[in-house]
């Protein structure tokens, strides 16, 4: 266990970072995509409170960005139309009047409280049906990612609801803000990144909380923290709800940020890419998934700029090799060559979680 | 209504089902019996498809091209799986999760390969001619390619249980499958049986992928609509267990097409989904268990 | 457990203050109804440097991803018409100098690679998208910074821009066409196969309003999603129906599974011909026999014998990348790199205003393979030749029909009374 200030002290050094130094080195565009990667950094933060502490592969969060970001898109999309019926929803139906799903979205608060109530609920119904039927391991990685998939076709077969394949976009203001100007945009930067510090802030202090603690115990021995008297099925019910609406709020910041969402933000590939920065950066670690869901969106900015192709290829290998070798992410890397460097290890060691899931598995 | 109406999506869904089960087949046996998550399992499917439009540059008559490419597109997808066990999954079989990310990362690195390898736009399978045509089934003319989907799913079904089930090298798998260290104790190679294994699975994927080659384009994407709902079907039959596999392919394929039937394509594809994510929520297990705590 | 979550409240209330004081200290911005001249309605200043012997231009493709299978071609083409123009002296005897970006097949990519482009790189001018949802995803982008963008795919029209040029046909230069071609051959009953997003399903829309008018009875509509092959339980259904023509806005390798579920079926050419929208020269072979004897729309064929055209398919056929056959997508992308070249020449600056007002002023035309096409200033779309091409055995298409002269664009199809002039208007009100 580390010491609680070297961690507070990190957390805040990022703070500085992001709201204090960022704003001002950064060009528009590069301040614009680090708000982009903070969105993916928020979610990701959740992903490693479900899966890196809690064990629980989490492949659908895209479902629950998806609330988030279309609570807000529908809000802004309203808020743009003015009392005009959106303009993509006029050719399919000219004389039909707005769904009525879309017209509580015309309020700002409604929208707020959407974005934090809709996620917590399908979480916590979905999570309570399937942990408390004791849904774990593979079952819960392909459940999740199913959701997603079926998500984004309903999302993107709807087009007169949803706006379909190409999804919201055009997006003029943001809570009475005009987007267009640059205050503004900084405005919503630091709101984004100012979330992500508080997520880091929330999930340091569950960490180190004798919840952090059961949930390690859950994910490595389900079955003795079950003997001991707790119930791992609320355990993990509520680390899955945490990540969810963290994932969810990454989702409505996305939206005033970028400008566009598309169910291809929300489905199984966007699923993925979301696990593959936690896994980069290190899952368990408090700060590995922010930082490795930073990593990819400034790897696919850039280098997907000056070489396509070879991006695919090198975040294809970064799965295979980072998963491979280095299960634990970055973040262990200084641990490991530590530790090689004191003893040479022919034999490389299992990672943490590898003996409850060998139990789980080869039982 | 005709009797055609409602016969027609029964058929077709029988054939959907059939291509569903060819490619949740290899899959029940990497993921069912070896516990890997094999995302790649789709690009697999892909290099079958691939497999059978090289031989048809070799054998150009179409007739005897699609026979010859199944044996070929089993062996081809087998050996690419037998590289990935040796190269990647041995390491990995007491993380099993994490073996879902690796193949994440493989099939991105296949697919973006076989986009620079091949024509962009895919390339031609062509369909053998004595399967033009239709069979007249109460007032449907069914179509014969989709019989012969049907007919391969049971010739692979068929030959892999009698594999499984009469020889002693099936055996070893399912010794190995039921208690590892027990089957390693009575002399068995585990490690042999857990790449025959992966082999075959893969290599099934590939037949899988002629299959799909007939139905669709041969293209890099193509591996990537059948992956989830395999995974599905092998989840929803119950680990480990063939029958159950067939069953739920089965009953996919023909809800799907019934749904496409009533309301539109994309609408079928999200109530099929939901329909078996309803059901592993009641009945996690799957449709049937085996005698372990495995992974559900 | 009560003190933690205490101390967890007091950190959320923390970060909460801290959030919020941030929004009050930016919050300064214009807010809606306020805006200036200064804020919201000026864009930012262009970063565009013409100074020195080179012009930077942005192409933008999916390179990466399912689009890839198409807009690596349209790559390739805006690559060799900029090579071109450059071994010929440039534009305003300024060098081309590319920036090649992917798009990834993902809209909101799009979305951020066109504004690295003109606010990072400084491009004078961006070529390339291919779906509409990528264009929708470019457009609010290239309005915001002022920039220009030059699309060159055929789409489903109800769309203009001051900073999009349309190279590819509108409706009434694709869809209108092919339904004069159905009403002219008779056609009584039509089913309509599209894939699940925007382009079919507006085609579609606009498809029913002109069969009504000319008493052609829609038999059918079926959608399925753009990614998935499998159009078996569809084509029962268009079996069953008995259409005399199928209408296909199927985009993709979907298009394959379409076709050869539908030969499966037992139809055919002879008995139910199809009339697509999305198949050219490109895209035909990797559908096998099974797709010869079928029509396309189209504006450009590779079997156009134009005075230009042969020249466009030698110096292709002998790119270093080049797939050896030409289509439509591809020669509109071919085009609106002259056409920009033409337009910067009568403006005599790569500035975007004076380009704007160039194209409005003049008339700017040039010598393309399908013949001479003629910018519209007011709605930035070019005229073209309606074309209907039956596929042959070698995936060429014989010409079989042709409009009697070039159609003008017409986005908003205001010269067809059949189009409801309240959707119209409401379109309109909504795009401003």
């Amino acid at each position: 266990m580390t010491k609680p200030w070297i961690s507070l002290s990190g957390i805040g050094a990022f703070a500085v970072l992001l709201l204090g130094v960022a704003p001002f080195v950064l060009t528009d565009h590069w301040l614009n995509n680090l708000g982009k990667y903070c969105c993916w950094a928020i979610a990701a933060v959740g992903i490693g409170l479900a899966w890196g502490r809690g064990g629980m592969l989490v492949m659908g969060q895209g479902v629950f960005f998806a609330l988030g970001a279309y609570s807000m898109a529908m809000h802004l999309t309203l808020e743009t139309a003015g009392d005009r019926i959106p303009g993509f929803m006029v050719l399919y139906d000219p004389l039909a009047p707005l769904p009525a799903f879309w017209e509580p979205f015309r309020s700002a608060g409604f929208t707020l409280l959407a974005i934090v109530v809709l996620p917590v609920v399908l979480a916590g119904v979905l999570g309570y049906a399937l942990f408390k039927r004791r849904v774990k391991g593979a079952y819960f990685a392909i459940l999740t990612q199913a959701l997603a998939v079926a998500l984004a076709i309903l999302i993107s077969s709807t087009i007169r609801e949803t706006g379909g394949d190409t999804g919201l976009s055009d997006f003029k203001y943001f809570f009475g803000y005009v987007l267009n100007d640059p205050a503004n945009k900084l405005m919503v930067y630091l709101i984004a990144a100012g979330l992500l510090v508080v997520c880091l802030l929330a999930v340091w202090q569950l960490y180190r909380s004798r919840f952090g603690e059961l949930l390690v115990a859950t994910r490595d021995a389900e079955e003795r923290v079950r003997f001991l008297g707790y119930d791992p099925a609320n355990v993990k019910l509520v680390a899955f709800v945490v990540s969810a609406l963290m994932a969810s709020i990454g989702g409505a910041m996305f939206v005033p940020i970028v400008g566009i969402i598309t169910p291809a933000e929300i489905g199984a590939a966007a699923s993925i890419m979301m696990i593959a920065g936690v896994a980069f950066g290190g899952r368990a670690s408090l700060f590995g998934p922010a930082l490795g869901a930073m990593a990819v969106g400034w790897g696919q900015s850039s280098l997907g700029s000056t070489w396509p192709e070879g991006w695919t290829y090198i975040l294809g290998l970064l799965f295979v090799v980072v998963i491979l070798f280095l299960p634990n992410g970055l973040s262990s890397l200084p641990a490991r060559i530590a530790a090689a460097r004191r003893k040479p290890d022919p034999q490389p060691t299992p990672a943490a979680p590898a003996a409850a899931v060998l139990e789980e598995v080869r039982s | 209504m005709h009797v055609d109406a409602l016969i027609a999506p029964l058929l077709n869904g029988s054939a959907q089902g059939a291509l569903l089960l060819l490619a949740a087949l290899g899959l029940s046996l990497t993921f069912g019996q070896m516990g890997v998550i094999n995302m790649a399992h789709g690009e697999f499917l892909m290099i079958g498809a691939f497999a059978a439009y090289l031989v048809q540059q070799v054998i150009t008559a179409s007739d005897l091209s699609i026979p010859v490419a199944l044996p070929v597109a089993f062996v081809v997808a087998g050996l690419f799986g037998l590289l990935l066990e040796v190269t990647i999954i041995q390491w990995m079989y007491r993380r099993p999760l994490d073996t879902l990310l690796v193949t994440v990362g493989v099939g991105l690195i296949l697919q973006q390969a076989a986009l620079q390898i091949f024509p962009s736009q895919g390339v031609p399978v062509e369909k053998p001619g004595w399967l033009d045509g239709q069979l007249n089934i109460l007032g449907y003319e069914w179509p014969l390619r989709q019989l012969f989907t049907i007919l391969l799913a049971t010739v692979c079904v068929a030959a892999l249980s009698a594999w499984l089930k009469y020889t002693s090298f099936g055996r070893r798998i399912r010794a190995t499958v039921h208690n590892r260290d027990l089957a390693e104790t009575s002399g068995i190679s585990t490690r042999t049986v857990d790449r025959l294994t992966f082999f075959t699975g893969s290599g099934l994927a590939g037949v899988a992928g002629v299959a799909a080659s007939l139905i669709g384009g041969t293209n890099s994407q193509m591996g990537a609509q059948y992956i989830i709902p395999a995974f599905l079907v092998v989840a929803a039959g119950g680990i480990g267990q063939l029958k159950g596999t067939i069953i739920a392919a089965w009953a996919v394929g023909v809800a799907l097409s019934y749904f496409a039937y009533w309301t539109t394509g994309s609408l079928a594809q999200v109530l099929a989904f939901i329909l078996v994510i309803v059901f592993l929520q009641l009945r996690p297990q799957g449709l049937f268990t085996v005698r372990t705590r495995s992974l559900a | 457990m009560s003190t933690t979550s205490k101390r967890l409240r007091t950190l959320m209330a923390t970060g909460a203050i801290g959030t919020s004081m941030a929004l009050v200290l930016a919050g300064c911005g214009a807010k809606a109804g306020e805006e200036t001249a200064a804020s919201a309605a000026s864009p930012a200043a262009s970063c565009v440097d013409t100074s020195g012997s080179t012009v930077k231009l942005g192409f933008l493709n999916s390179l990466t991803g399912g689009m890839a299978i198409s807009e690596k071609t349209v790559s390739n083409v805006l690559h060799m018409a900029a090579d071109e123009i450059n071994a010929a002296g440039g534009i305003l005897g300024k060098k081309i100098e590319y920036i090649q970006e992917d798009g990834a097949t993902d809209w909101p990519t799009f979305a951020e690679k066109t504004e690295k482009l003109l606010t990072q790189d400084c491009v004078a001018a961006i070529f390339g998208g291919w779906t509409s949802s990528s264009r929708k995803a470019v457009k609010p982008v290239v309005e915001k910074n002022n920039g220009l963008f030059f699309y060159p795919v055929q789409y489903e029209g109800l769309e203009s821009s001051p900073n999009i040029y349309y190279t590819g046909a509108t409706t009434n230069q694709q869809i209108i066409p092919a339904m004069d071609f159905l009403a002219s051959q008779g056609v009584k009953k039509l089913f309509l196969a599209g894939s699940d997003y925007v382009f079919p399903r507006t085609a579609n829309a606009i498809i029913k309003l002109y069969a009504a008018k000319l008493g052609i009875e829609i038999v059918g509509e079926e959608y399925v999603p753009l990614d998935k092959d499998d159009w078996t339980s569809q084509v029962a259904k268009i079996v069953a129906a008995k259409p005399d023509f199928i209408f296909n806005t199927i985009n993709g390798s979907s298009n394959v599974g379409f076709i050869k579920a539908y030969y499966d079926a037992g139809l055919t050419a002879a008995t139910t011909p199809i009339i697509s929208v999305s198949i050219a020269e490109e895209e035909a072979p990797a559908m096998g026999h099974e797709v010869s004897g079928q029509y396309a729309s189209w504006n450009y064929f590779q079997s156009l014998k134009t005075e230009t055209n042969p020249k466009f398919i030698e110096s292709w056929k002998a790119y270093p990348s080049s797939s050896g056959v030409t289509s439509d997508p591809m020669e509109a992308a071919y085009i609106s790199m002259y056409l920009y070249k033409a337009l910067v020449e009568a403006a005599g600056s790569f500035d975007v205003d004076a380009v704007n007002a160039a194209a409005k002023k003049n008339t700017i035309t040039f010598d393309a393979p399908e013949g001479k096409v003629t910018l519209d200033g007011e709605n930035h779309h070019i005229s073209k030749p309606g074309h209907i091409g039956k596929i042959n055995s070698s995936n060429q298409f014989d010409i079989v029909w042709a409009s009697d002269k070039f159609i003008e664009p017409d986005p908003y199809l205001e010269g067809y009374d059949w189009f409801p002039a309240d959707i119209r208007k409401q379109l309109v009100d909504a795009a401003g």
